[in-house]
């Protein structure tokens, strides 16, 4: 059958054709879609792990095991993941292995743009970086065959616009695959050192057999055209397609670690003194490698050191110019970044918090980083997902040294909690920091568009889940002062911060509200929340409206003033459109109880 | 030859369900077809963009400055925004609707005025208000279908069967609503 796919769509159909039993994953842009994919097909145990790492772990253990097993994140959860993966690529597999790295160039939803095809070459395990997503699907299944045949893991490399982007595929059926035996052998999956020096020298005659393989595989080939050389891998093979079209001669390359030299050497010596172009996105990676093989070519910095190479920004760098564009003022525009939804439960939070004295607040990775935003302007800084009880800690330590008086608040989700802020819990309390902790629990995890956790009781299918409460955990580790307020109640959370601030010692707070995008709102969420739950609309009750802008405070997309002359003394009235779904976080804040529930 | 059509507007507005419109039945027609677009944080109020690129070969799934054939703006500003994609020989469809980003609404800013002059005075430009020709039908939010409709007509993708391609798209309660929006939409221009 032939269809549109997206890379994501399409990887998840390659690892089911390829008859993969075990798929982990922790949901992360743009990598979220591909387990989203997989739950479609019943013969792969899919899942949500808490982190990256215990989702590598997992499908490292399902692989020993005998299993064909595959884990997908975007790139910076190859950081948290790497621990296991630097190991696992030692030991090697029983059952085939398959990460997949999600990248984003361009960082349309990133906090950094990390070239992740470095870990393949750390790490010592082979890459492979698909142009389309017929492409995603058949290297799914290449990349299982080399991990079987090769004892290795095999890292997947895409891209945002590989993942985010669709295409014409041709769909086959699975190919039932065996779970293998489980047969202990210590001198392969225990790495205690004896054994480890044993497996570091099999690395590197693996690496000598993949050198060998990357030449002969059609993955990499030449594609004759005209006598301009261009060297690229994944989507910058059709960008550079669409700059060049066949006045070029393509290296184009699908296997990417190790990289084929041979192939290399064969494909200057047939252009003799043509200029040749690498174009890559993120770090000069294949530059430097055909630099190393002593050949000149045009990479970095002509080709731009970051950002997406897609054909305008190629044609500006090579030729000079883009196609010719209308002249567009640049004054008038005004940009529409992303903001916190109406009914958003982070809102009645950041504002009672973003009010508070000598406070530096750590946010997280979450649609809460948006309480950076006006009119909140409440979060100081970012680190990493999972960091903000750590890194408040951290801070809380250096003002008490400091005796500048100034509370640390960490900030992060109900997702983010399990992920492992849950370590920055126990950093807190066991190293004994004031540090105020706040969850904020809206139930799903929000900004990838609402998957389950552990915290949600549902699993990845939907399905009932083991369920954990997040103030039980707290209470568990020991956290004495641990409060749960709804966050749509500005008093419950002033109530909160000021016991919190009150005291010498860790505090946590919970706020629980559901995120206003829940795809999964049911009977349980009715049944605690209210039946009324983003059903109620508020309106403003002109004569009582002063025209302060009190309401605007909250930052709410659905309030706004409009000049009306008269009407009160400074001529403004406030107003509420039908995007209102009651929270009353503006209700609270008016001054004059001008805005009611309809 | 390649055609590029770009679709953009506001997280919520249905550029996403429209493109998928477009690309599902221009592969009936037996085109190479691609598309990209960008969300992850769209939904919160974000400015979104879909590229639709169909042709014999389609190599690049993104559309470049200069490169779109037409653009269709599903909100007034975000055409300005996106206007240095549309080919300067290509064509502007732009709803004539206005929603305010969040800098508007607080006061800090204001929204530009004399926008679709500015780019009818530049290019091809097809005004139309299809939130209101498509809630005059039953629903504002066929605003999407609907400007598909005018976008079929304007490329001459005659040859497809829309209707059908709808009912595949669309929940079943919704398909007699959208396959009316996309015949006002076809018959606007």
């Amino acid at each position: 059958m032939r269809m549109l796919m997206t890379g994501d769509e399409a990887l998840a159909r390659g690892a089911y054709e390829a008859g993969v039993h075990f798929a982990s994953a922790y949901p992360g842009t743009p990598s979220t879609e591909i387990l989203q994919n997989m739950t479609q097909y019943k013969e792969v145990f899919s899942e949500w792990a808490p982190n990256e790492k215990v989702s590598v772990e997992a499908a490292a253990g399902a692989s020993i095991a005998g299993m064909r097993a595959m884990a997908s994140m975007k790139h910076v959860g190859v950081n948290v993941a790497a621990d296991a993966l630097f190991t696992f690529a030692y030991t090697g597999v029983n059952g085939g292995m398959v990460l997949i790295s999600a990248d984003e160039p361009g960082m349309h939803s990133s906090q950094n743009e990390q070239d992740n095809r470095y870990y393949a070459q750390a790490s010592k395990i082979p890459m492979l970086e698909p142009s389309d997503s017929q492409e995603c699907i058949d290297m799914m299944k290449v990349a299982f065959e080399i991990s079987e045949e090769f004892d290795t893991p095999v890292m997947i490399r895409i891209t945002t616009r590989i993942a985010h982007s669709k295409s014409i595929v041709e769909l086959k059926d699975r190919v039932e695959v065996p779970i293998r035996e489980y047969v202990k052998d210590i001198r392969k999956n225990l790495p205690v050192p004896a054994v480890a020096l044993g497996l570091r020298i099999r690395v590197e005659e693996r690496m000598t057999k993949l050198a060998k393989y990357t030449d002969e595989t059609p993955l990499n080939y030449i594609e004759k055209g005209g006598n301009i050389g261009v060297i690229a891998s994944g989507k910058c093979v059709n960008f550079a397609k669409e700059v060049f079209g066949d006045s070029a001669t393509y290296l184009k390359l699908g296997f990417t670690y190790p990289l084929p030299d041979k192939l290399l050497d064969e494909f200057y010596a047939q252009m003799g003194d043509a200029t040749i172009y690498v174009i890559e996105e993120n770090d000069p990676w294949l530059q430097h490698w055909v630099e190393r093989r002593g050949y000149k070519c045009v990479g970095k910095p002509t080709i731009p050191p970051f950002g997406e190479m897609t054909p305008d920004v190629l044609r500006a760098a090579i030729h000079g110019k883009t196609l010719p564009t209308l002249d567009v003022p640049t004054d008038m525009s005004v940009p529409r970044p992303p903001i916190l939804c109406s009914g958003c439960p982070h809102r009645g939070f950041f504002y009672e918090l973003a009010k508070r004295k000598d406070t530096v607040i750590a946010g997280d990775i979450g649609c809460y980083t948006l309480g950076y935003i006006e009119p909140y302007n409440a979060i100081d800084y970012v680190i990493c997902m999972s960091s903000a009880f750590s890194a408040a800690h951290g801070s809380q330590i250096a003002f008490d040294k400091a005796g500048n008086g100034k509370r640390a608040v960490g900030v992060l989700g109900d997702s983010t909690f399990f992920h492992m802020g849950l370590n920055g819990l126990i950093e807190v309390l066991y190293n004994g920091s004031k540090t105020i902790c706040v969850v904020l629990d809206n139930r799903i995890t929000g900004m990838t568009g609402g998957q389950e956790h552990p915290g949600t009781g549902k699993d990845i299918y939907g399905e009932p889940a083991h369920e954990m409460d997040i103030e039980a955990v707290c209470r568990a580790l020991g956290a004495k002062n641990v409060t749960v307020v709804n966050p749509n109640n500005l008093s419950q959370v002033r109530n909160a911060l000021d016991a919190a601030y009150a005291k010498d010692e860790p505090s946590v707070i919970i706020t629980r509200w559901p995120c206003v995008l829940k795809p999964d709102m049911d009977e349980a969420v009715y049944e605690e929340f209210g039946r009324d739950l983003f059903k109620k609309k508020y309106f403003v009750e002109d004569a009582k409206c002063i025209g302060c802008k009190a309401c605007m405070k909250v930052g709410c997309p659905s309030v706004s003033m409009r000049e009306c002359p008269g009407a009160n003394k400074l001529g403004m009235l406030a107003q509420i459109d039908a995007t209102c779904v009651g929270c009353d976080v503006c209700a609270q804040v008016c001054p004059t109880k001008a805005i009611q529930q309809k | 030859m390649t055609k590029s059509i770009l679709l953009v507007g506001v997280g919520g507005q249905g550029t996403i369900l429209a493109g998928k419109i477009l690309t599902t039945g221009l592969l009936t027609a037996g085109y190479d077809v691609k598309m990209s677009e960008i969300h992850g944080m769209s939904q919160r109020g974000g400015s979104v963009s879909t590229h639709v690129r169909y042709g014999d070969k389609v190599h690049s799934a993104v559309i470049e400055k200069g490169g779109a054939d037409v653009l269709i703006s599903f909100e007034q500003m975000e055409a300005m925004r996106w206007l240095a994609y549309l080919a300067p020989t290509g064509r502007a469809v732009i709803n004539s609707q206005v929603i305010l980003p969040q800098s508007v609404l607080t006061g800090q800013r204001t929204y530009p005025q004399g926008i679709l002059e500015e780019i009818a005075g530049k290019v091809e430009t097809t005004v139309l208000n299809a939130t209101q020709e498509a809630a005059k039908i039953g629903n504002p939010r066929g605003q999407n279908v609907l400007l598909v409709g005018t976008v079929v007509k304007l490329l001459g993708l005659d040859d497809i069967d829309w209707k059908a391609i709808i009912a595949q798209n669309v929940r079943p309660q919704f398909v007699e609503m959208n396959q009316k929006a996309f015949e006002v939409g076809y018959s606007l221009v």
